[in-house]
């Protein structure tokens, strides 16, 4: 997705990272392949991005200015809540739910593009109280959970997997919020795939809550 | 064997000796592991030193030995180990996070690309970055 606007903006010091919030050993490694970004793509199966910046799910996207200082903190990177309304047999989007899907993808890689030519002029960039005010809320359940986290994956790469399992599903229990939680625990019991039927199950348990919260953005769905 | 979880990475601790909800360091592997180390003042790590609770040092300290179990719970901190004990994880806690976060210096890491080499966002240190993340699932 952020190839084409990479390319467009070489040579302005700009550089993409995509991290794949990806715990099973080659799980991300076909999608790389396949796509073969010129930009910078990691691997970050601890989920260390989500103890350090508070992502929650993909996709999330931080902005970090040339002197590391966080200029947006972690939010939806250009996704909207559209595939909630999808014809879960034939995939299908409905109309109106289709054009805010591409509305929030356009809007948002504008924002980025205008921010990487501009900078700190650029309406998109927060200043110092704004980036704290959305910055992500961290409680200590949040904190508690990221260790638990990394307790199970330790103990799944290491042959434990019954009680690295439960040690996902606790860390889950304790931070609901975080997909990228929920989204690597069933990926274990499913051989490889989330389980689909959960995964809407757990999205339609939302209600009328978002999945992506909403971005604070002019034009943004 | 122990092996010791933290924000430095793994560190396995052959004379790491569990009892209960405390994790005895040796106090050279406490320091590899934690930054802390047992001084007069207390338990110290760089600046920052807590005293032993007036009587019951012994929970904390006993001769060259940190209990760093009881240390991470006395700094509010998440610590969890497996049932067997043999694996724990001394997290942060959210207030070192959100501090963290508060300074908006975008916290460094190091992450491998695909082919194993290693890359930290710190290396970009002069460019714009748009950090995003992605998945297979």
């Amino acid at each position: 997705m952020w190839q084409a606007l990479y390319e467009e903006l070489a040579g302005r010091s700009f550089m993409v990272i995509a991290v794949a919030m990806d715990s099973r050993e080659g799980d991300a490694l076909p999608w790389i392949e396949a796509a073969k970004p010129t930009y910078l793509t990691l691997i970050d199966r601890e989920h260390r991005l989500a103890e350090l910046y508070g992502v929650v799910n993909v996709p999330q996207a931080v902005w970090i200015d040339e002197g590391g200082r966080i200029v947006r903190p972690a939010e939806a990177a250009g996704a909207y809540e559209g595939f909630r309304k999808m014809n879960r047999a034939t995939r299908e989007l409905p109309e109106d739910a289709a054009r805010l899907t591409a509305q929030a993808k356009t809007t948002y890689v504008s924002a980025l593009r205008d921010w990487v030519l501009r900078g700190a002029e650029s309406a998109h960039a927060f200043a110092a109280d704004q980036a704290r005010a959305h910055l992500p809320v961290l409680t200590e359940d949040v904190a508690t959970a990221q260790a638990m986290f990394r307790l199970g994956q330790f103990l799944m790469r290491h042959g434990e997997r019954e009680e690295g399992d439960r040690w996902l599903q606790e860390a889950s229990r304790r931070h609901p919020d975080s997909w990228c939680i929920w989204r690597q625990r069933a990926g274990v019991t499913e051989l490889g795939l989330a389980a689909l039927p959960d995964f809407w199950g757990r999205v339609d348990a939302l209600g009328d809550k978002r999945y992506y919260a909403p971005v604070d953005m002019p034009g943004m769905p | 064997m122990v092996i010791v979880l933290t924000e430095s990475g793994e560190l396995a601790v052959p004379e790491a000796e569990v009892s209960g909800d405390a994790l005895w360091l040796p106090a050279r592997e406490a320091e590899a592991a934690t930054g802390w180390v047992a001084k007069a003042e207390g338990l110290c790590k760089a600046e920052v030193c807590v005293p032993l609770p007036a009587g019951r040092e012994h929970e904390l300290v006993r001769g060259s030995r940190v209990n760093v179990a009881a240390l991470w719970r006395r700094l509010g901190q998440p610590v969890v180990c497996s049932e067997s004990g043999h694996v724990w994880v001394l997290g942060s806690s959210a207030q070192h996070r959100a501090a963290a976060l508060h300074s908006l210096e975008a916290p460094d890491f190091t992450l491998p690309d695909a082919s194993g080499r290693l890359h930290s966002l710190s290396d970009y240190r002069g460019k714009k970055v748009f950090l995003v993340t992605w998945a297979s699932w």
